[in-house]
């Protein structure tokens, strides 16, 4: 909160620094070298900085990337759903290859991971525009379009929510009808102290994944003397299988602003930013509607909500692809138009975050959780869930069954519920809280979902992703893709990380060959605790998660796997696939 | 003041000081590659002084004292895990001590020997990186680098602008140079880039390190009181009998032989010892009869050392990967990221000194046929033990040999355990 005499913070110019790479990217389809000049001198950095940034996030690039830019989603949904045949027709439609454009610089095709449609795959952004339920006729017709003329945006398509369930009696607390302003009408009489009660009340936590609970975070930012501080909504929804925060953000952007707003009255900031993925440009129009209304109705700037002295606003930072950036101080390393590498633990986001200020930073759906539950009131809402784990829950459903989407579980509901509600088909592994999350063996399909994570007690904490495969789908295939996206995703700054992934990569392809033994198998669980243990952020410390579970999970088929002549002391080796080269050379 | 406990004893230290500095103080020994006392906030980047801090794994690095702090460094845990963090770094690059100018005063060499790492439990990941010789003076050894940040945060110009920053992410990081920064460092800043790399990825042209190899920082004492080695461990004493070696020579130079043969007085002992079967010393082509010992220099380029090495592995007991190529593929590696047809090439055709037309490659059905890569011979059987070193000293081998055959102990000294 201000007193009105205060000056206007400034941000420093370097947190434009993405905005003007968007605006590059997007009008000349690639970043030039002069570009890079203009920029180093504009922000006063040397030019290296300023590549550094670019390469790190995948939607930048230095090449020309074509009149259409295609990124066709590589993530495992996509690919039990009909990716290849989708690659290939839109490669012999555009006469481009992936990871290049074609001879005229019409098309330029690209892969990315996990661009939150799984719900609708396979999916493809084409110069951002979403594009969904592809098939091969669907392709045709799209890039026949779009040669003779049609723009991206007047031919795109518009996700449905798929919203498939919510509790019965409409218990729905995020889908309840929503007037704007309803809950910043109540923070006339409400205290910061009085908030902060009411959510420790709720006991909600942080819908991340790491559920943190909320009012510890909102309460230590709130005794930070230093000012300005901020609240960060991150929308960098990058764990393949999620798209809760895409619908939240679709249908409920008013909950997600009036939360916001809530936390920076709470804990007296005046900034609010919402970090977009840059997978969803195509929602952040209707963001910007949003808050446009709210400031048109005197709900966001100065005095918002009829409260004297609080002055709130809210921006959107576009990201540009990158899945760390999803960690909470990479996300702030991001906003500053650096690189986006996680910081160390010498300071909490809290004490020290966006520019060095005490900063907020909670997820889409906990700032709606958060709205909703000050409007219901947390009595209420501690009616539903279990004890222990009160409320409900989003969960974004998607592969092999017959109703993907989003379901609103109250906690408490077991796999097997949920399986059943959306007709999952044959369902074998399940891999919830996505790649980084646990894999589910149907063995075990009466586990509940909840908050619950007690010595002796332990549910599935989903944080948003349930990815359902069948019998035929061949783990390891999963396992590969998965271990290829960290491979990519990682930041690089840490060498636990940044060389396990590759390392961990190495051994799998060992394993799909036919070439591992149980020393392998055993050498994979050990090496994966080592990155878990030891690496800098959430990222390297849950990449091998899904691998060492899945390998006690289903033993039985890694054994398959695994070189039947292995007497201890030969290792299998392919002399024809070592010598094929050579033999090649000769001819 | 506060009181903090480390590996259950308790010490007094300032409050909020780094860990590191703290323990440092105190004597305790945590290996580190990215920590400079005076960076901060620390890089945090290497994770090698990985500790348990309160129960949970933590870097000793990013730990600020505070009162009731337990830390636990030397469980076989912990060791094992900062073990394999060098390990992994160590596979994660393409270093090659005995080529590399810095040998003796690198930061991951030091490391290496005083974790006693003689082999990475990881197989080499050799990705092809390049030299980047574009800046007027510092030269990029892209395959050193370790992305420790520490040029990143420390080298800046008079005006504040970064001369090294991050490339890409992922496993396609590389630290980057802007050349026109380069251009504005004063001499001094530019020898302080060189000084703080821990390993030799940033070179100044014209300028080397003055002491000479084996007389360097690294190259003599251990940083810790009690240095002992764990590499060879021995079964326990056996009684001294007399014991039938076989040796070869794969993809080597013969260096190792070499240092056999120098074990001088030795010699007269390992006579009374030892026989020799399938030897270059003997010469006898085959085995004569099962061996207590093999012993391997080199890793396999070709078909022949791949079927050789399971001969060996047939006929002996115990295995001995004598030597960098044997150990993890050494020098003959340099051309592992490249595709053998280019390798081909530049050796019999492109070659500066060929006569013309003499330009054919030789394929014959009685030569070896070359292999896609070097293989470090752990690729292809199991070894039961790694003497590392370039050639490795002979007293090491000779300790070594006498551990594993006899179960004597001997300490082996830190300036015989070397890499290059």
């Amino acid at each position: 909160m201000t007193n009105g005499i205060e000056k206007k913070f400034k941000e420093p110019d370097q947190t434009q620094m993405l905005n003007r790479l968007w605006e590059l990217q997007k009008s000349n389809g690639y970043i030039h070298d002069d570009n890079i000049k203009e920029l180093a001198n504009a922000f006063n950095v040397s030019e290296v900085e300023v590549e550094g940034v670019i390469s790190f996030y995948h939607f930048f690039q230095r090449n020309p990337t074509g009149k259409y830019t295609i990124y066709l989603n590589n993530s495992i949904i996509a690919d039990i759903k009909g990716f290849e045949r989708i690659k290939e027709t839109l490669e012999r439609e555009t006469g481009a290859t992936f990871g290049t454009i074609d001879r005229t610089g019409t098309f330029g095709l690209f892969l990315t991971p996990c661009i939150g449609l799984s719900d609708h795959e396979p999916s493809a952004l084409i110069n951002f525009y979403p594009f969904i339920n592809l098939n091969t006729s669907k392709v045709k017709d799209i890039i026949a379009k779009l040669k003779n003329g049609a723009s991206a945006e007047s031919i795109c398509d518009a996700p449905a929510d798929n919203i498939r369930y919510t509790p019965p009696g409409n218990k729905t607390v995020f889908f309840k009808k929503f007037t704007p302003g309803s809950v910043i009408s109540k923070l006339v009489q409400a205290t910061p102290l009085g908030i902060i009660e009411e959510l420790k009340k709720s006991e909600l936590a942080g819908r991340g994944g790491a559920y943190f609970p909320t009012w510890k975070k909102w309460n230590s930012a709130m005794v930070q003397p230093a000012l300005p501080k901020f609240v960060v909504c991150n929308a960098d929804e990058g764990e393949p299988g999620t798209f809760k925060d895409r619908v939240l953000m679709n249908r409920e952007a008013n909950s997600l602003i009036e939360g916001m707003i809530i936390c920076g009255y709470t804990i007296g900031a005046e900034y609010g930013i919402i970090y977009l993925r840059g997978e969803y440009w195509w929602l952040k129009n209707k963001l910007d509607e949003a808050i446009k209304e709210y400031h048109s109705k005197g709900l966001l700037g100065e005095d918002c909500g009829n409260i004297k002295g609080f002055s709130f606003d809210i921006r959107i930072q576009m990201g540009a692809g990158s899945y760390v950036c999803g960690e909470e101080t990479a996300l702030l390393e991001s906003l500053e138009g650096k690189r986006g590498e996680p910081r160390t633990k010498w300071f909490f986001p809290v004490e020290k975050g966006y520019l060095q200020l005490p900063t907020v930073i909670n997820n889409v759906e906990t700032f709606c959780a958060a709205a909703k539950i000050i409007e219901m009131g947390a009595e209420e809402y501690l009616k539903l869930g279990i004890p222990g784990s009160p409320g409900t829950k989003l969960i974004s459903v998607s592969g092999d069954c017959q109703l993907p989407g989003i379901y609103e579980i109250e906690w408490g509901m077991t796999i097997e519920e949920l399986l059943g509600l959306c007709k999952a088909d044959d369902p074998y592994y399940i891999q919830v809280s996505g790649p980084s999350g646990e894999c589910i063996s149907i063995n075990e399909k009466s586990r509940r979902m909840s908050m619950i994570d007690l010595p002796g007690q332990k549910d599935i904490r989903c944080g948003g992703s349930f990815m359902i495969f069948n019998k035929h789908r061949d783990i390891l295939k999963i396992l590969v893709n998965f271990s290829e996206f960290f491979k990519h995703e990682s930041c690089g700054i840490c060498t636990p990380c940044r060389a396990g992934n590759f390392i961990i990569q190495r051994k799998l392809d060992r394993l799909n060959n036919g070439f591992a033994n149980e020393t392998d198998l055993d050498e994979i669980k050990s090496w994966g605790t080592i990155m878990k243990n030891t690496s800098r952020c959430g990222l390297g410390k849950t990449a091998a998660n899904s691998l060492i579970i899945a390998m006690d999970k289903f033993h039985d088929y890694f054994k398959t796997k695994l070189d039947k002549n292995y007497d201890g002391l030969n290792l299998k080796f392919d002399m024809d696939a070592a010598t094929k080269d050579y033999e090649e050379y000769k001819i | 003041m506060v009181n903090i406990t480390i590996d259950g004893k308790n010490f007094l230290a300032e409050e909020g000081k780094n860990l590191m500095q703290v323990a440092k103080e105190n004597d305790i020994f945590i290996p580190s590659l990215c920590y400079y006392e005076h960076i901060e906030p620390p890089l945090g980047t290497c994770r090698v002084c990985i500790c348990k801090i309160n129960g949970r794994f933590g870097p000793a690095c990013t730990e600020k004292v505070k009162e009731g702090l337990t830390v636990e460094v030397n469980n076989p845990e912990l060791k094992d895990t900062r073990k394999a963090l060098v390990e992994m770094t160590f596979a994660e690059g393409n270093h090659l001590c005995p080529a590399c100018v810095k040998s003796g005063n690198c930061d991951l060499q030091h490391m290496g020997y005083e974790l006693g790492i003689s082999s990475t439990r990881f197989q080499h990941l050799f990705k092809d990186r390049t030299i980047d010789y574009k800046a007027n003076r510092i030269v990029m050894e892209h395959n050193r680098c370790i992305k420790c940040l520490r040029c990143v945060v420390e080298v800046v110009t008079d005006d504040g602008k970064k001369v090294f920053t991050y490339q890409n992410r992922g496993f396609e990081t590389y630290v980057g140079v802007d050349y026109e920064q380069e251009a504005k460092l004063t001499e001094e800043q530019a020898v302080n880039a060189m000084k703080i790399c821990p390993t030799g990825a940033i070179m100044l042209r014209g300028v080397s390190i003055p002491e000479p190899f084996g007389h360097r920082k690294f190259d003599m004492e251990s940083v810790q009181k009690n240095y002992n080695d764990e590499t060879i461990k021995p079964n326990g004493p056996t009684a001294i009998t007399k014991k039938r070696i076989a040796t070869i020579s794969l993809a080597g130079c013969f260096g190792c032989h070499m240092s056999m043969l120098d074990i001088d007085l030795g010699l007269l002992d390992l006579i009374e010892l030892v026989s020799f079967d399938k030897s270059p010393l003997t010469d006898k082509k085959n085995f004569t009869e099962r061996c207590d010992l093999g012993i391997i220099e080199g890793g396999c380029c070709n078909d022949e050392n791949v079927e050789t090495l399971k001969k060996f592995r047939e006929n002996c007991d115990v295995l001995i990967a004598l030597g960098e190529c044997s150990v993890w593929g050494g020098l003959p590696t340099l051309r592992n990221s490249i595709p053998l047809s280019e390798c081909l090439d530049e050796a019999y055709l492109n070659c500066v000194t060929n006569e013309p037309a003499n330009n054919i490659v030789p394929y014959h059905e009685d030569l070896p046929k070359i292999l896609d890569r070097v293989y470090a011979c752990n690729e292809i059987v199991k070894i039961d033990y790694y003497i590392p070193g370039c050639p490795p000293d002979a007293g090491i081998i000779w300790k070594s040999v006498k551990n594993i055959l006899w179960g004597e102990k001997n300490p082996i000294l830190y300036s015989e355990f070397k890499y290059d």
